[in-house]
């Protein structure tokens, strides 16, 4: 009802709007008959104002964008830039140049005095500026910062990521904590939960960093010989980053009674790739062009869980080729 | 469904319950009694007279304690029509009295207790940054539901501390359970963000249902499309 009643108002007020401007513009009209075709130095001096702003805005943009990618205020300035933009050529439209509506019998078509007529009349629009250069200097100069602004960002299209991307922090014998920096014990794995870990003493904003650990039944794990040994006690870590779009994999979806549910998967939320824990993170169902990573972990003497080595394979999105890419390290 | 779950208990329950309680079942029983009998006719073809579960039709309920029982009772996914379908919520064929009787009866086999959730000892801010870490993939920010494969992850909307707390204890389904991650200050911080996005603080104004940036971008495009219209519309006035 409420939002109703505010739709009614705003095409109240569009109405009104329309009705004022209808009356003003019948009055510009009566005006212009009588305006001497002097230059209008105020409308002028904003134009070079907005001008200037424009190019103030879009220069604060690449200063912005060099310095502090605040994406907020990238928006802000870049946005404010056209907007200055727009309203110096429409002040420039409606006030500096002086605008002439005349209505007269067509007359025969190809009239050569009639076209010169026009060319006059257009040649005379710009007449009444006194300074031209300057308007045409900082008319260009809003241009050259905005087509900087608007070019600037192509840089972030570099540089080319090939190798780094697949850099983990992960080593033989880095323990494995929790987001708020505690190790993470074996016995905190129990089979019906999943935990989120990261490598002690490392960035946890790296691709690389974050892991997804659960438990699997030791019967049940069906992985290759060589990859027992980094699953004791059927601990199991995969890399927490979806290998088709990066997300976080953080569903994981575990059956209280498996003969009516579901079986065990890790599920990744953006575009549901499904993956076997059991058979080492293999592909089941979605998007991905891969398997989900694994991490070789042991258990140390303390009962705290700890890298066993890096990644069996490549972590991190797919991108160009890499995503058919068995991804397997050598 | 629920019609035929109640002919399938009718039908295949009846014959049993008959056999074991007899004729000479009281015509007025007490609590214990009444729990043990709804739990025959309505429970027991799935989970076993003995509750001890039967092959592939439903777990053993020995263990799952007060927790699991009240949780899948009180918000009607349980008793269900077919062993395979998922539990979800719905009205409760039982009535308050019969789900504390069946409550107590499973509860006396063992088992975790009803959680007593506190939501003020818990922050919104804390209950947030837990929510995002265990919660969200599944259930969405703001607790909209959503799905994992072959799987519904339920709108949390109807959702009372209570039932947030028995959730995370009994890990009901595929849900996995976070008892073990989870301290009990932390779980009424999830109790208490969970209150907080059935009516959450929009700064922004409109939420639009709340499900994310794609139809705020719709919107706002649609608006400045108008806005835009309007001020070709001035803009033009004058020379037209």
């Amino acid at each position: 009802m409420r939002r109703l009643l505010r739709t009614l108002l705003a095409v109240i007020g569009f109405g009104a709007v329309r009705r004022r401007a209808r009356r003003r513009h019948e009055e510009a009209q009566a005006r212009r008959a009588e305006r001497p075709t002097e230059p209008d130095r105020r409308a002028e001096n904003l134009v070079v104002a907005a001008l200037l702003l424009a190019a103030a805005a879009a220069l604060a943009f690449v200063v912005l964008y060099l310095v502090t990618p605040n994406t907020q205020l990238l928006g802000l300035t870049f946005g404010g830039a056209l907007a200055l933009l727009g309203l110096a050529a429409a002040l420039a439209g409606k006030r500096v140049v002086s605008q002439e509506q005349a209505a007269e019998e067509y007359p025969e078509f190809g009239d050569e005095r009639a076209q010169g007529d026009v060319q006059a009349v257009v040649e005379e629009s710009g007449s009444s500026i006194s300074r031209r250069r300057l308007l045409l200097g900082a008319a260009g100069l809003a241009g050259g910062a905005l087509g900087a602004a608007a070019l600037l960002p192509a840089a972030s299209l570099g540089p080319n990521v090939d190798g780094t991307i697949a850099a983990t922090p992960w080593r033989r014998g880095r323990r494995v904590v929790s987001r708020d920096d505690k190790l993470i014990r074996a016995e905190e794995v129990s089979e019906s939960t999943f935990v989120t870990g990261f490598p002690e003493g490392a960035t946890k904003e790296s691709l690389g960093a974050p892991l997804i650990i659960v438990r699997v039944p030791a019967p049940e794990l069906r992985l290759p010989p060589d990859r027992l040994a980094g699953a004791p006690d059927g601990i199991i870590a995969f890399s927490k980053i979806c290998p088709h779009a990066g997300c976080a994999v953080s569903m994981y979806r575990h059956p209280r009674f498996r003969p009516t549910a579901p079986k065990p998967a890790l599920v990744c939320p953006c575009h549901y790739s499904t993956f076997d824990p059991s058979r080492g993170g293999k592909l089941l169902f979605g998007p991905a062009g891969r398997d989900l990573p694994q991490l070789p972990l042991q258990i140390t003497a303390a009962g705290e869980l700890e890298a066993g080595g890096d990644f069996y394979e490549s972590i991190g999105p797919s991108y160009g080729r890499s995503r058919e890419k068995p991804g397997r390290k050598d | 469904m629920k019609v035929r779950a109640a002919l399938a208990a009718l039908c295949g329950i009846g014959a049993l319950a008959g056999l074991v309680l007899g004729p000479s079942a009281p015509a007025k029983p007490g609590p214990a009694e009444s729990g043990r009998q709804l739990y025959v006719e309505g429970c027991s073809s799935c989970h076993g007279m003995d509750a001890r579960g039967s092959p592939g039709r439903g777990p053993t309920l020995r263990g799952v304690g007060a927790a699991a029982a009240d949780f899948y009772l009180r918000t009607g996914r349980m008793p269900l029509a077919d062993p395979k379908d998922q539990p979800e919520r719905s009205d409760s064929p039982y009535t308050g009295a019969e789900i504390r009787a069946l409550v107590d009866y499973v509860a006396s086999f063992g088992g975790p207790p009803v959680p007593r959730i506190d939501p003020r000892r818990g922050t919104v801010s804390e209950g947030n940054q837990v929510f995002s870490d265990h919660c969200m993939g599944c259930h969405q920010v703001v607790g909209q539901g959503g799905i994992t494969t072959q799987g519904v992850a339920p709108d949390l909307r109807k959702s009372k501390p209570v039932d947030v707390g028995e959730a995370i204890t009994v890990g009901p389904y595929v849900m996995p359970r976070f008892t073990d991650q989870l301290s009990r200050r932390e779980i009424a911080s999830v109790a208490r963000y969970v209150d907080y996005t059935k009516h959450p603080d929009d700064r922004g104004g409109w939420g639009i249902g709340h499900i994310g940036p794609v139809p705020e971008g719709m919107v706002t495009w649609l608006l400045a499309l108008f806005a835009l219209v309007l001020t070709i519309r001035v803009l033009g006035e004058g020379t037209s």
